[in-house]
């Protein structure tokens, strides 16, 4: 039924309305591509030092485009980080071990509690949800300090969990998975309880299923907040610092790593950005359901 | 009395047909609406399990925090002592004593009503833009306006576009193009400062809200479009004020709560930038002042406080942004 109807939409789509000038075509085409022009300007200036010899990160005038490309920084950042004191891979198991757990875990708990919150009018569910709304503006600059300190009184600083945990409380995957199961049609959910299904084996069975979308979007965003975070303030022993914080370090050799440090500047962005592109039609079909009704 | 508890529905019906003072009807309906939240309740006890694992996280690491945060901000707390009330001296010597705060709380308001509402207006506008291109330019085009926000640290690149001597991009190419006739040191030299920064948060501030819009404009119902143009439905603009804006409010919210926490968040960009502190407390923000009291000087409660403005900054802005948001199409 979506289906056939989305079809229909791209259908109408491709006829030219005819209240378009095409004055108007022209303008969004300039204006896009002077403003893409500005979005993707510092990229391509990632890609292309990440593959500039030396010579030509130094050159004068400088320039965008490389001329002769070479694998050295790359091969440089690798030879640096196996001399390290604590090994690369444990950098990396680090990182990884903190966001994949740390996605799962807020992923399975949030989408839990969406479950109960969007299929059933359970009282206080929706003075719940109106806190995570209000909860979405605020940032974890502000938190910071009360965190620091229940993280401490728990006992958590300095290991992984004081990084995993809170990122299980998000508010924004809870909001978007929440928004996205309410499109899931209730009589689904009642005609399985007739047939006998218990609220676990509905909600794992039939509902997980469904909101796939929105359990990537959730991941992307949860991913993208622990892949990029150095947390140099909740863990401070050097084996289980993550690979932001060891490549902070790479760079912060100043002028005589500038090979390296472009090298690392653009393995942080590759990595989120190719985990947007392989996603990106669930994300849009999971952002259609975001808006906040008052 | 039992009847109540056990089947709330009749309890209703009790209660109304008693006769009595009307404040004896008045308790004996509530007493009748709490039996029904208390039988609702149990009914659904299965569905607060699988609420609580989430509900229990979210209480201890984003509720609790705000609370605390309001609490400390009336005491003096540094982290070793326990901390000791003081009124609200902390907010008194914010505002009278503090020359650096009144700075960082400038620069922030101007920040924030400068990339917010732009970051958020432009945001609205690609995503429209984007929306009339064919479907599959769409994709692409996406991708490079949101590559920045998703992109982290990568925003360290401008430091080289704009680095402050000759070999910086922009130097360079003003100079080649006699615009300027010597490098300008545009991350130390106060008066190029924000201007800056104030690109660089633009740059990489179209956020969530922006996928929003695009989403949300791609699933609005065609015949809406074509009834408008049976009204009379002259040109885009028309079309956007009448059709596409009233029937996305919820995205338009959605991307106002987004913009308004980029924007008062503004922090990093200007210390990895223009260096903390920066040169005159140019681009010194509110953030910054936050970073410097929690986790250079552990005066935790000045730093509460600080964190208690910029909740209510947060809470204002979006109570101001909902009144215009529900105005729109009319």
């Amino acid at each position: 039924m979506v289906k056939v109807k989305a079809r229909r939409r791209r259908v109408a789509r491709n006829v030219r309305r005819p209240n378009r000038s095409r004055g108007g075509d022209l303008f969004i085409l300039v204006v896009l591509a002077i403003f893409g022009w500005f979005f993707a300007f510092p990229l391509i200036f990632v890609l292309n030092n990440a593959f500039k010899p030396l010579n030509e990160l130094f050159l004068f005038p400088p320039r965008l485009f490389v001329i002769n490309p070479t694998l050295g920084n790359i091969q440089d950042l690798f030879i640096l980080m196996s001399r390290s004191w604590v090994t690369f891979t444990r950098y990396i198991f680090n990182t990884v071990f903190i966001t994949v757990v740390g996605t799962v875990g807020h992923l399975f708990f949030a989408s839990m509690g969406a479950y109960a919150i969007s299929k059933y009018n359970i009282p206080g569910g929706k003075l719940f949800f109106n806190l995570v709304i209000t909860t979405l503006m605020f940032t974890g600059f502000v938190t910071a300090i009360p965190n620091f300190l229940i993280l401490a009184n728990l006992g958590w600083i300095d290991t992984y969990w004081a990084v995993i945990v809170p990122a299980f409380a998000a508010p924004l995957g809870f909001f978007l998975l929440k928004q996205f199961m309410d499109t899931v049609p209730m009589s689904l959910v009642e005609s399985s309880k007739i047939d006998g299904a218990s609220e676990w084996r509905i909600y794992s069975r039939i509902v997980m299923p469904l909101v796939k979308p929105a359990l990537l979007t959730g991941m992307i965003f949860s991913v993208q907040a622990l892949w990029n975070n150095p947390q140099a303030t909740l863990i401070y022993t050097e084996q289980l610092k993550t690979l932001p914080f060891a490549l902070q370090q790479v760079t912060a050799g100043g002028i005589a790593r500038a090979g390296v440090g472009a090298a690392v500047a653009l393995i942080m962005m590759i990595v989120p950005i190719t985990v947007f592109v392989i996603s990106q039609s669930n994300i849009m079909r999971t952002m259609a359901t975001s808006g906040i009704k008052e | 009395m039992s009847a109540l508890t056990t089947t709330p529905i009749t309890g209703v019906a009790v209660a109304t047909e008693k006769e009595g003072t009307n404040f004896s009807r008045y308790c004996a309906k509530k007493r009748a609406q709490l039996a029904y939240l208390w039988w609702s309740m149990k009914q659904h006890k299965w569905l607060y399990l699988f609420l609580a694992p989430y509900a229990i996280l979210f209480g201890v690491f984003v509720v609790a925090p705000v609370g605390i945060s309001i609490f400390f901000s009336f005491t003096y707390f540094n982290v070793l002592e326990p901390a000791r009330f003081i009124g609200f001296q902390n907010y008194l010597n914010l505002f009278l004593a503090d020359d650096v705060f009144l700075i960082a709380l400038r620069n922030t308001i101007l920040l924030a009503a400068i990339t917010g509402p732009i970051g958020y207006i432009s945001a609205f506008l690609f995503a429209w833009f984007i929306n009339e291109l064919p479907r599959y330019v769409r994709a692409v085009v996406t991708l490079v306006f949101y590559a920045p926000t998703i992109s982290g640290a990568t925003f360290l690149i401008w430091s080289l576009i704009f680095a402050g001597d000759a070999y910086g991009f922009a130097n360079s190419f003003l100079i080649r193009w006699g615009v300027l006739s010597e490098p300008v040191l545009w991350l130390s030299n106060p008066a190029y400062m924000m201007p800056v920064v104030i690109i660089v948060v633009l740059w990489m501030s179209l956020g969530a809200g922006f996928l929003a819009f695009i989403a949300g404009l791609a699933t609005i119902d065609e015949s809406l479009y074509e009834a408008g143009l049976m009204d009379g439905i002259k040109n885009r603009w028309q079309e956007l004020w009448f059709i596409t804006l009233p029937n996305m409010q919820g995205m338009l919210m959605f991307g106002a709560v987004m913009a308004i926490m980029a924007s008062f968040a503004v922090g990093d960009v200007t210390a990895q930038l223009a260096g903390f502190p920066s040169t005159d407390y140019a681009v010194h923000t509110v953030v910054n002042h936050l970073v410097d009291y929690g986790a250079f000087r552990f005066e935790m409660g000045y730093a509460s406080a600080i964190a208690t403005i910029l909740f209510l900054a947060m809470i204002f802005s979006k109570i101001a942004v909902q009144k215009i948001i529900n105005r729109v199409g009319t």
